[in-house]
């Protein structure tokens, strides 16, 4: 049998078209490995009827010889992505039982490409999370385990770092409002990249907060990024949002040469009381990029400390906004009603039976920031602000920085319940250096580049120009051949 | 920024979430921490700058308005928690 924990998604295109393994033996292998997964809890919904009518089609593509780069390969999809008569439910207690009558843009792209779905995967309820503990589903264990404890897997694409990186997938979509792809990939040693806002269709992609919300692949290497990433981007006439821009061929563009390229350094991402650790890993991973023949220099993005309080404001207010529309009337749970409850006792007892606790707080820090009064005071200042942080950005790349190295995460994966008694503002700093690249609207990727002293994945964070995912990716893939990064979970599930 | 117990039941009235009685003091502390932790950015110097409406520069697509789909009541009625005639159907609506 094929070894899952060595093939790639290149890899994998490469065999399947030399014949060497079909679509349907490569499929039936990751069914078998996702059922002896459950105590990760990645997988919530399998599809495997729907993965073996794929993989039957796409080994007919792939005989036929006009195969796309992704036809034929096994993947997991976010449950946030709404997927055609298969349960799509956010992790939400208030979608359950939800079946979308139509197909998220990203699914169909992938599925055309001929890219074949196992299952959903879990994360947090309706991608509001760090740490794959809001969900309804219950917790996503990291496969990573160095001691008795149980870690997480990061959040909110939990159970998409923790499927690729357990080997019952060969790629997941995630999706990243505030780190939701890159910290989880850093929890579990792989590869996550968020395009720029805009590349990215989010049409039929539950929505969290529009304005900053981006798909994009989580992945075993840079490479499989870029394929992956190629077949998920592109114009979309029913997201009025995307870019009617050319989408290049990414796989190309990895030459591993950015002789010449100018990586700053930014000094807000010294963090107090940031690990040393974590600055050991910042710096090896500068070295690094240097010793390829890159300009280091160092740069200030001032406004950096203030992006996770106007994220905290933005996201709550556009997650108010969006999440409205669960009132149990059109889809999803409606709460048993009492004699003579009404039309506003039916919205507020489904709402409160179907959000779970940080869904429910999440919301009601949007209303109150968007409430009369408060709205120029907290919502209007955030965009401000905003304003600034982007700016910040604009002016360093225009003095011709190419990318920005920093670090994916303040620590490594945290035991599953150690945050539970924590504020709720102790796991929002999990995403202290990724937040900025959604307010910006940037690309962003996360690469592993190390273990810490107990054996668990760091990753190093690069910051591209927009719409440079292309130049991003290069970059990223010299970091990745000079960190060497071969390291995986023991399997103990 | 203190939240009472007061505006934590507004608020909650406001985005239609029932919160019992006996959790509005932890959820009011809960607002309290949080807008706490927002208030650093009466911090940052603002004067002169737009609040961004975009985070790209493009302006928003506009496509004519006609009719281009339509004809899906079932499949939109699918997914109803309660669906009669053609109709989604709710509790008594009197003001």
């Amino acid at each position: 049998m094929t070894d899952l924990s060595k093939l790639t998604i290149a890899s994998a295109r490469d065999a399947m078209r030399k014949g060497e393994v079909s679509s349907v033996e490569l499929t039936n292998a990751y069914l078998s490995a996702i059922d002896g997964s459950g105590v990760l809890n990645a997988f919530v919904h399998n599809t495997p009827e729907i993965a073996k009518a794929q993989a039957e089609a796409a080994d007919k593509r792939i005989k036929a010889g006009d195969a796309p780069d992704m036809c034929g390969i096994p993947l997991g999809i976010k449950d946030l992505f709404c997927t055609k008569g298969v349960d799509s439910q956010a992790a939400s207690g208030i979608l359950k039982g939800f079946k979308p009558e139509y197909e998220s843009t990203v699914t169909t792209q992938l599925f055309d490409a001929g890219a074949v779905m196992l299952g959903k995967l879990n994360m947090d309820e309706f991608a509001m999370g760090s740490s794959n503990e809001t969900s309804v589903y219950g917790d996503v264990v990291n496969p990573w385990k160095v001691d008795d404890r149980n870690l997480t897997p990061g959040g909110s694409s939990g159970g998409s770092a923790a499927a690729v990186a357990a080997d019952l997938c060969l790629g997941a979509t995630g999706t990243d409002t505030g780190g939701s792809i890159r910290q989880p990939a850093a929890f579990t040693g792989i590869t996550g990249i968020k395009p720029t806002y805009g590349r990215v269709s989010r049409w039929g992609v539950v929505a969290f907060a529009s304005s900053l919300d981006q798909a994009g692949p989580m992945t075993k290497d840079v490479r499989d990024a870029a394929i992956m990433l190629e077949a998920m981007c592109g114009h979309d006439p029913k997201d009025s949002t995307s870019a009617d821009l050319a989408v290049p061929n990414f796989e190309a563009m990895l030459t591993g040469d950015i002789k010449g390229k100018v990586i700053g350094i930014p000094k807000e991402y010294h963090m107090e009381g940031m690990p040393a650790e974590i600055e050991a890993l910042w710096a090896d991973g500068t070295a690094m990029l240097k010793a390829a023949g890159a300009e280091i220099r160092d740069i200030s993005l001032p406004h950096t400390k203030y992006a996770l309080p106007a994220y905290y404001v933005i996201a709550p207010a556009e997650a108010s906004s969006n999440l409205a529309r669960y009132d149990g009337v059109r889809f999803g749970h409606r709460a048993k009603l009492a004699a003579g409850d009404g039309i506003t006792e039916m919205y507020e007892k489904t709402r409160a039976e179907g959000f779970g606790a940080e869904v429910q707080r999440r919301v009601m820090v949007g209303t109150y920031v968007l409430s009369a009064g408060f709205y120029d005071a907290y919502y209007n200042r955030a965009r401000k602000v905003r304003a600034l942080i982007k700016r910040d950005f604009d002016e360093v790349f225009a003095a011709g920085v190419d990318a920005i190295l920093t670090p994916a995460t303040p620590s490594a994966a945290f035991g599953l319940g150690e945050m539970k008694n924590a504020d709720p503002i102790q796991m929002y700093l999990n995403d202290v250096f990724t937040v900025t690249v959604n307010l910006a609207g940037l690309p962003g990727i996360a690469v592993p580049t190390g273990l810490d002293s107990k054996g668990l994945p760091l990753g190093l964070q690069l910051i591209g120009r927009p719409w440079e995912e292309g130049d991003l990716l290069n970059v990223a893939y010299s970091l990745e051949q000079s960190a060497g990064f071969i390291a995986k979970p023991n399997k103990w599930w | 920024m203190s939240i009472d117990t007061e505006t934590a039941r507004r608020v909650a009235k406001l985005a239609r979430i029932k919160v019992e009685e006996e959790a509005l003091p932890a959820l009011a502390q809960e607002f309290s921490a949080i807008l706490g932790f927002i208030e650093q950015l009466n911090e940052v110097d603002v004067e002169g700058i737009e609040p961004m409406t975009s985070v790209t520069p493009q302006r928003l697509y506009r496509r004519k308005d006609v009719v281009t789909d339509g004809g899906q009541q079932a499949a939109i009625l699918k997914n109803a928690p309660d669906a009669r005639e053609g109709f989604f159907a709710v509790p008594k609506v009197v003001e």
